[in-house]
């Protein structure tokens, strides 16, 4: 939770919702048939219909509505069996026929939740132009030329806004993650952040803990990663708190986070507050989402990601908190099933090593691409749960799978770092050297106080280089102190 | 020569099919006509036929076509009468178009029109107002004058042109021809500028019905590029009809009586035309529109809106006029539309705007659906009744350039008897039921949606038995 301290004493609880366009990966555009594109030349994928030439009319492309009906779906929403298309009018560049086609106040879909946060609404609608403004300033005002491509301009997209459930930034990171899982499992985008496949916009407020009334909110435009919208969103509830210690009114306004500097600024441009007198589309019909329509997208559902960590918790016994790791993080379960399909045995057990694995080849890599093959990590979990080598021994051959790949058997064997076990002369010896090392502790152990036995088993586990397996090495300490 | 001009185009078709008629010489009699004309109904005149013309086996022959200006025509000005397109070129062809091409109708030109089809005299168009043939001091109608005047004056054989609340019909009356107003949705709208969607139709300007059936059955169709263009129901013929047995008339006391200020050289035209109905063996008796009379207002609040949206892409950012600011957006968008758009066009946008606003958007817009929905069901329950409902196509006979020019509203009462049909998406056709002055008069017809086959065989019944003349304008 990121509210933060006050100085007149009240505690303020951070009221968030989201808006999300989401670039659909379709094969053409929203409303005529030119391809979609991404980093091509300029003005290659364009025709009358997405130039807005004059009278040109638009299509509407049956797939988006396909991946619009499947997101409602997976979304638990209620869609609607006739919906429409509005025109939302504003002039900009960007915006060739001076109005965008979108979805008003009857949108495909409605309710739904994804996680633990409601959803208000899904609708269809097309993405403007795109603007590269030529000058120092990069932004329209002061450029030399601005250029317009207009490839992306028409691109499907589905406009997701939530309910205000999210209450940290932090929240509002994970939750967004789990989204843009969820919308990956379900193949209808590519969900790049970087590259503007999904977009995020953040309404912000506070107020006073406990309070039912929301506190005026803030929009925050384009938080264009994960990092940022978790670091807008906390700086953009620490301006407010401010604001309000102050004795000040929060002014509702839309903002812009530099995530560089990490300034928040007033957005003086098209964002602002405009009316853009919304009237039904008079070029397309109706949209009718019939009973056959909502059968192809059902029937095209993948399992989702919340359904996925129910699924893990529910039948393999993990723990919540891993439940949600690989339940969330599609490319995580993933690899997580195929390990499984290796070595099943023990789900648990091969759950918690996949922390481990993330940590060492960076947490937000897919473990798929790195050189640990889910075999070779069923196996090494295998492996600890047999004893053939300690968990300690264990986390060094990871690190070593990571770095060159290779089987574990092979590494642990190479390396001589197989677990010394009970029968093990080895061990026994250490054992010995440790009680005669220090006399003291052993007295002590064999007067009741167990708890003298650390030193012991730290001298062991030192020496053996952790191929000893500290429950072994206790058990066999203890017999000897008691024995004697 | 003056013989290919007197052959209606339908029997200028069949000479061509027959082998009678060489249809580069019916181009280039109409071509150099065009060229010469003097009424300013071209914006735009082919320079000659096109090559590989063999119309042996096509439906329409090889007669050529005058087209409004507002149809895309690839490589050809398309300007929709307005500065702020001058000199245009689109890089595709409207549907429409391309199919008339397809079955034998190529392009002779394009015709002058009210900018952007907002307009009922042609007065408001961006490159001067066309000259009624049967009278130069007078206007063609419009907004489709430029079409009509050309069919009319024999500088074209036909003419297609669209109807949004009356623009085919008003200057088909006025004159003196046929102007169909189709079904929305049976023509594409795929290449037509916008003026309001939901009301806009293509349609034909002719001689007489046949010229409007066979053109028309060309038009038709479902078009992959239209979403709101349908399949036309049934085969349409040429009309045969010889009489009105069984034809129940319907007379609108709404748009009939003195509401609409009809004068009375039309008010005694339209009678004399109910009478060669009745002989022509049809019942003939009032019926109710009663939310007719507020179809203009609807119509006005409705058109401009979806205009104001539909015009804003004008704004010299990637075709047509462009008037540099002073180096900023805003000033750009302003200047290139203030300097582009006619006084007419930026009324329309302004009030079209101004209903679309937060805040009024039910009063205006919002109402006026309501009312649409309304006038649609008085339709709907008259032709429960009635086979057709029958007015005046126009209040008035063709008035004097610059008449109503200062009075915006008395303008917009042209369209009092044409903008009800639109509104209701149904067909109406506009035929020639006399003269009143030495200047046409028009006599409409309409019908349920999909109805053009009847409504063009009553039209042709009727016109034979008014017998109209219309040669002395092809003079």
């Amino acid at each position: 939770m990121t509210s933060g301290p006050t100085v007149a004493g009240v505690e303020y609880e951070p009221v968030i919702g989201l808006e999300i366009h989401v670039q659909l990966k379709t094969v053409t555009k929203m409303f005529c048939g030119c391809e979609l594109s991404f980093g091509d030349e300029p003005n290659s994928h364009c025709c009358a219909v997405c130039l807005g030439l004059p009278g040109a009319l638009p299509v509407v492309n049956e797939r988006a509505i396909h991946f619009g009906l499947m997101i409602g779906l997976a979304f638990g929403c209620e869609i609607a069996d006739r919906s429409l298309f509005h025109r939302k009018n504003y002039f900009y560049p960007d915006s060739p026929k001076g109005y965008q086609i979108s979805q008003y106040d009857v949108p495909l879909c409605l309710g739904g939740q994804v996680g633990d946060v409601r959803i208000h609404r899904v609708h269809l609608e097309e993405d403007a132009a795109k603007l590269n403004h030529i000058g120092a300033s990069g932004r329209i005002h002061g450029a030399d030329r601005s250029w317009v491509d207009f490839n992306r301009c028409g691109t499907p997209l589905v406009e997701i806004v939530t309910e205000p459930d999210l209450r940290s930034s932090e929240h509002a990171r994970d939750w967004l993650r789990l989204l843009r899982s969820t919308l990956r499992v379900l193949g209808v985008s590519d969900v790049n952040m970087e590259e503007g496949s999904l977009r995020c916009d953040a309404n912000v407020s506070v107020r006073p803990a406990g309070s039912a009334d929301y506190g005026t909110k803030t929009e925050l435009k384009n938080m264009n990663s994960f990092r940022f919208l978790e670091r807008g969103v906390r700086a953009e509830i620490d301006r407010q708190i401010g604001i309000l210690n102050a004795g000040e009114a929060v002014v509702q306004e839309t903002l812009h986070f530099d995530p560089t500097s990490g300034n928040i600024t007033a957005l003086r441009s098209k964002e602002e507050a405009h009316d853009y007198r919304y009237f039904p589309e008079p070029d397309l019909v109706p949209l009718l989402a019939t009973e056959t329509m909502i059968a192809a997208a059902r029937a095209d559902l993948p399992e989702l990601p919340a359904d996925r960590a129910q699924r893990f918790e529910r039948d393999l016994g993990l723990s919540a908190e891993s439940a949600r790791l690989l339940g969330f993080r599609t490319e995580l379960g993933d690899y997580f099933e195929r390990a499984l399909a290796a070595d099943g045995d023990d789900p648990v057990a091969l759950a918690n090593w996949i922390p481990p694995l993330i940590e060492r080849i960076g947490s937000d890599q897919d473990p798929a691409d790195s050189k640990v093959s889910p075999e070779s990590l069923a196996t090494l979990a295998a492996m600890v749960g047999a004893k053939e080598v300690s968990r300690d021994a264990a986390r060094d051959v990871l690190t070593k799978m990571v770095e060159d790949g290779g089987d574990p058997r092979e590494i642990v064997a190479r390396e001589g770092l197989g677990a010394l076990s009970g029968e093990d002369d080895g061990l026994a010896a250490l054992v010995d050297a440790a009680i005669a090392s220090d006399p003291d502790a052993a007295e002590q152990v064999r007067d009741g106080n167990r708890r003298a036995i650390g030193p012991l088993v730290g001298y062991v586990m030192r020496e053996s280089k952790g191929r000893a397996d500290g429950g072994e090495v206790t058990r066999l300490l203890m017999e000897r102190l008691q024995a004697s | 020569m003056t013989e290919i001009l007197e052959l209606t185009a339908a029997a200028a078709a069949e000479r061509v099919r027959a082998g009678e008629l060489d249809p580069a010489e019916l181009f280039d009699a109409y071509r150099e006509r065009a060229a010469a004309e003097e009424l300013n109904a071209f914006t735009w005149v082919a320079d000659g036929p096109p090559a590989n013309g063999d119309y042996s086996s096509a439906p329409l022959g090889g007669v050529p076509l005058a087209v409004k200006d507002l149809f895309c025509t690839e490589g050809v000005p398309s300007q929709a009468g307005s500065k702020i397109l001058e000199g245009y070129r689109p890089p595709y062809t409207a549907t429409v178009v391309r199919k008339l091409a397809q079955a034998g109708a190529p392009l002779l030109g394009k015709t002058n029109q009210d900018e952007f089809a907002m307009g009922s005299s042609n007065e408001n168009s961006g490159f001067g107002p066309v000259l009624n043939p049967w009278d130069r001091t007078r206007v063609p109608g419009g907004s489709s004058g430029g079409s009509a005047a050309a069919v009319a004056a024999g500088l074209a054989p036909w003419a297609i042109g669209t109807d949004t609340g009356g623009s085919i019909r008003q200057p088909a009356a006025l004159c003196g021809i046929v102007g169909l107003k189709p079904t929305y949705g049976a023509c594409s709208r795929y290449g037509m500028i916008a003026f309001a969607s939901s009301l806009d139709q293509a349609g034909p300007l002719t001689r007489d019905v046949t010229d409007a059936a066979l053109l028309f059955s060309r038009m038709v169709g479902r078009d992959h590029c239209d979403s709101t263009s349908l399949e036309f129901p049934g085969e349409l013929t040429l009309p045969k009809a010889q009489d009105l047995k069984g034809i129940r008339l319907g007379v609108p006391e709404e748009l009939t009586g003195d509401t609409g200020g009809v004068e009375p050289g039309v008010r005694e035209s339209f009678e004399a035309t109910l009478k060669l109905a009745e002989g022509l063996g049809a019942t003939i008796e009032p019926c109710q529109l009663p939310h007719a009379p507020h179809a203009l207002s609807a119509y006005y609040l409705i058109a401009p809106a979806e205009a104001s949206a539909n015009l804003a892409r004008f704004d010299g950012v990637r075709y047509g006029l462009r008037v540099d600011g002073d180096k900023d957006l805003l000033t750009m968008y302003a200047h290139t539309r203030a300097a582009g758009f006619g006084p007419e066009v930026k009324r329309r946008i302004m009030l079209g705007t101004y209903a679309l606003s937060s805040g009024y958007y039910d009063a205006y817009y919002g109402t006026a659906q309501k009312v649409r929905t309304k006038i649609s069901e008085d339709f709907r329950a008259a032709f429960e009744r009635f086979d057709f409902v029958v007015t005046p196509t126009s209040p008035w006979t063709a008035f004097e350039l610059g008449a109503k020019t200062d009075d915006p509203l008395a303008m917009y009462l042209n369209d009092f008897c044409t903008v009800p049909m639109p509104l209701a998406g149904i067909p109406a056709i506009s035929i020639p039921s006399g003269l009143s002055d030495d200047l046409p008069v028009g006599f409409q017809l309409a019908g349920p949606a999909f109805s053009e086959q009847r409504l063009l065989d009553a039209a042709y019944a009727l016109e034979r038995a008014i017998g109209f003349d219309g040669s002395s304008a092809r003079r």
